[in-house]
């Protein structure tokens, strides 16, 4: 957080006026002091932010999504488990606007929309953190921050404000990288990730998707992307969390919704549910409501 | 970053600012010294790192200027040089059409037949037809960019491979041009006209070159410095004074000693002023506006730019337009030289002298990395070794090998550079 700046009088005039009232980007970050925030945190409205009924998605011959159902709600965070080829990156993208759904309803704010491309998910206020990154890595921090959004001046780019407010940006989020004017190919792979979240967080996002945030992390980084989560919760976004990781799951999370060869396989409240039940629903080795109702209304439709 | 600025004098004024600029480092980056010196070790830890920048190109270029001036003393004279400084337009202007392409990472075959359609095209309409010498110059400038709105749509929208596209242009186009010209072969072309004037036109008051040399020297301190002003007062890390000086103290020289060796001729080229200012123009875009910002981006990952929202079909259908609106004034240009438009425009070896000068000023082929003024450098080497071999009196064969060489060991340099930046971890 933020320390408030000690001596007021001591700005110059000349400082820019953003540091003065203008909200910036990340104004949420470093204005609330960290009780409010926990206090404002529980306010799940009734209508979820997202809303998937029914999405299907085929590639060829393989059906890589069958009648998906996921809700998100403002102030929640959703963690999105599964085997690999689950189908979790696939679900991500139909959101994002790369694959479109062949099957199936989103639902935003309760209106049925259509994503048939990033531009689309960006618009309605998706910001979407990929696994590989998608960072362009012949640019700079800065530059890969403001990709596609620029700042501009008069139809100039204004580097000087983008700069100012990558370092803000950067330093709110403690994440430490050599300098913000260098290409991203200079960068290890967990600064990468830390910059390409702090990228998801410029435009203010209603939902942000993040695909194994922490998967390349080291023990400090992972407990900042955590902390990320968390605070993006008590300003009330949704957050949809792609991870293998149980510890982070349970740690952050508030719903799991398991995927399962392209199917539901459980939504379950996290304070209270065991790890194991999480599990066994991941592998399909379960017993829980939802197998043991399917099986029984399967057995009925049979007889 | 806390070079310099922020930790001096601002610091003051903006607590916070430079309580940012120290936060935001990594502790275990080398931070650079004050002044000149650190100057120096910063530029000797990127030659290091395989940030070669123009670095091999300038020393190439000393190196090719002294080994043809001690072959015949004639090589510096401001007469020859005055030469190279307008031939090298034509194929300069192509090579800057070609730089927006090498930067997503493509190439474009068709340059050469494009600027032969152009000049075609002009003299066809201008001569032939008795069109207005303008009209037939603005005809064939959107002739080549809708040229490359074709090649650009086979590319980006059907999904063929730019090469094979422009490929397969090459040919179409060269037939086109030897179509229109006719039976006869060579039209040629008023020399007094706005096509003639574009290479024999020169502002022979003294005050001309000066005065160009002059302006751009201003320009160029006054809009770094406010630019290191603002950036200072952003509390973003900025230009030490010194560097800058430095800098305007080497484009001073640098320009004042051109503009005294065209005075010493017959003055400055009006060839020359057209490919400045498109240089300029052409280097704002690139990086100053989001447009040049996306033709980067692309470059760098195609993937990335589309998930950044980034319209690729757009970008890449625009950028082959601009080669292709290039590569027509490189044709007029080309016109203009030889004051006809003829069957042999835009054939031999003019297509690799474009990209060979795209390449030597330090395009690189993979794209992503890049600037507009590499055309100037590279262009410059590529006539310089033309007009040093025909001044030995050596014949085209061997220049046509002295070419391939030179680009051969470009592209080696390049590909070196690549790699050196990839352990460096720069690349």
């Amino acid at each position: 957080m933020r320390k408030p700046s000690g001596r007021p009088g001591s700005i110059s005039p000349a400082a820019p006026a953003g540091r003065a009232g203008r909200p910036t980007p990340l104004s949420f970050l470093h204005n609330l002091p960290p009780g409010q925030a926990a206090k404002e945190m529980v306010h799940v409205s009734a209508t979820p932010v997202l809303a998937l009924r029914g999405v299907s998605k085929r590639f060829g011959a393989v059906q890589a999504l069958t009648d998906v159902e996921l809700e998100v709600h403002a102030g929640e965070v959703v963690a999105l488990v599964g085997d690999n080829g689950a189908g979790k990156s696939t679900l991500v993208k139909t959101i994002a606007g790369v694959h479109p759904i062949d099957d199936g309803v989103i639902e935003w704010e309760g209106r049925p929309v259509s994503i048939s491309k990033p531009h689309d998910a960006q618009n309605l206020g998706i910001a979407t953190v990929y696994q590989d990154l998608a960072l362009c890595d012949n640019i700079d921090v800065v530059g890969n921050l403001f990709l596609g959004r620029e700042l501009k001046k008069r139809g100039i780019l204004d580097e000087v404000e983008m700069e100012r407010r990558a370092r803000e940006l950067l330093t709110t989020l403690s994440i430490r990288i050599p300098s913000v004017r260098i290409p991203i190919a200079s960068l290890s792979g967990g600064q990468r990730q830390t910059v390409a979240i702090a990228r998801s967080m410029l435009g203010e996002p209603k939902l942000v998707i993040l695909d194994e945030p922490t998967a390349a992390l080291g023990v400090e980084q992972t407990a900042q992307v955590l902390d990320l989560v968390e605070r993006l919760r008590e300003r009330g976004h949704a957050v949809i969390l792609i991870s293998h990781n149980m510890a982070d799951v349970k740690a952050v999370a508030d719903k799991v919704a398991v995927l399962r060869l392209g199917r539901n396989n459980g939504v379950f409240e996290v304070k209270s549910t065991s790890q194991e039940e999480i599990i066994s629903a991941i592998t399909g080795a379960t017993d829980n409501a939802v197998t043991r109702r399917a099986a029984r209304t399967n057995g009925e439709a049979q007889k | 970053m806390s070079i310099d600025k922020t930790s001096a004098a601002p610091a003051v004024e903006n607590p916070e600012a430079a309580a940012d600029a120290v936060t935001a480092v990594d502790p275990r980056l080398l931070v650079r010294e004050e002044g000149l010196k650190g100057y120096v070790t910063e530029f000797k830890r990127k030659m290091r790192a395989g940030d070669l920048g123009s670095v091999p190109v300038v020393v190439g270029l000393i190196i090719i200027w002294a080994i043809f001036q001690g072959l015949n003393s004639n090589f510096l004279s401001a007469e020859n040089l005055n030469n190279i400084a307008v031939a090298m337009v034509a194929t300069g202007m192509m090579s800057v059409g070609i730089i927006f392409v090498l930067l997503l990472g493509e190439i474009d075959l068709s340059v050469g037949s494009v600027s032969g359609v152009s000049g075609a095209l002009m003299a066809v309409l201008s001569v032939t037809h008795g069109v207005s010498e303008w009209l037939a110059v603005l005809v064939a400038i959107a002739g080549g960019a809708l040229i490359g709105c074709i090649h650009g749509f086979f590319f980006a929208r059907v999904g063929a491979p730019a090469f094979a596209v422009t490929l397969a242009g090459l040919l179409f186009w060269l037939g086109f041009m030897l179509q229109i010209l006719g039976d006869n072969g060579t039209i040629n072309i008023d020399s007094d006209g706005v096509v003639g004037h574009l290479t024999t036109y020169y502002f022979s008051d003294i005050a001309a070159a000066y005065g160009l040399a002059t302006l751009a020297v201003v320009v160029f301190f006054v809009t770094s410095f406010l630019d290191s002003r603002r950036r200072e007062a952003a509390g973003v890390p900025s230009r030490p004074l010194s560097e800058i000086v430095l800098r305007t103290a080497v484009l001073a020289v640098i320009g004042f000693a051109a503009a005294a060796m065209f005075n010493q001729y017959k003055g400055l080229p009006l060839a020359l002023v057209l490919f400045m200012a498109v240089l300029v123009l052409t280097d704002f875009v690139l990086r100053r506006t989001a447009y040049g910002r996306k033709v980067f981006a692309l470059g760098g990952s195609v993937e990335a730019s589309r998930r950044a929202g980034i319209n690729v079909t757009a970008v890449r259908i625009s950028v082959f337009a601009i080669a292709g609106t290039f590569a027509a004034i490189g044709g007029l240009f080309w016109a203009s030289k030889i004051a006809a438009a003829n069957q042999s425009a835009g054939a031999g070896d003019l297509l690799m002298n474009v990209i060979a000068a795209a390449v030597i000023g330090g395009t690189s082929l993979f794209g992503g990395r890049g600037r507009t003024w590499n055309a100037l450098l590279g262009v410059m080497v590529i006539t310089s070794i033309q007009y040093g071999l025909a001044l030995e009196g050596i014949a085209t064969p061997i220049q046509y090998m002295i070419t391939g060489g030179v680009l051969l060991a470009t592209v080696v340099i390049d590909s070196v550079t690549r790699k050196t930046q990839k352990t460096a971890g720069r690349a």
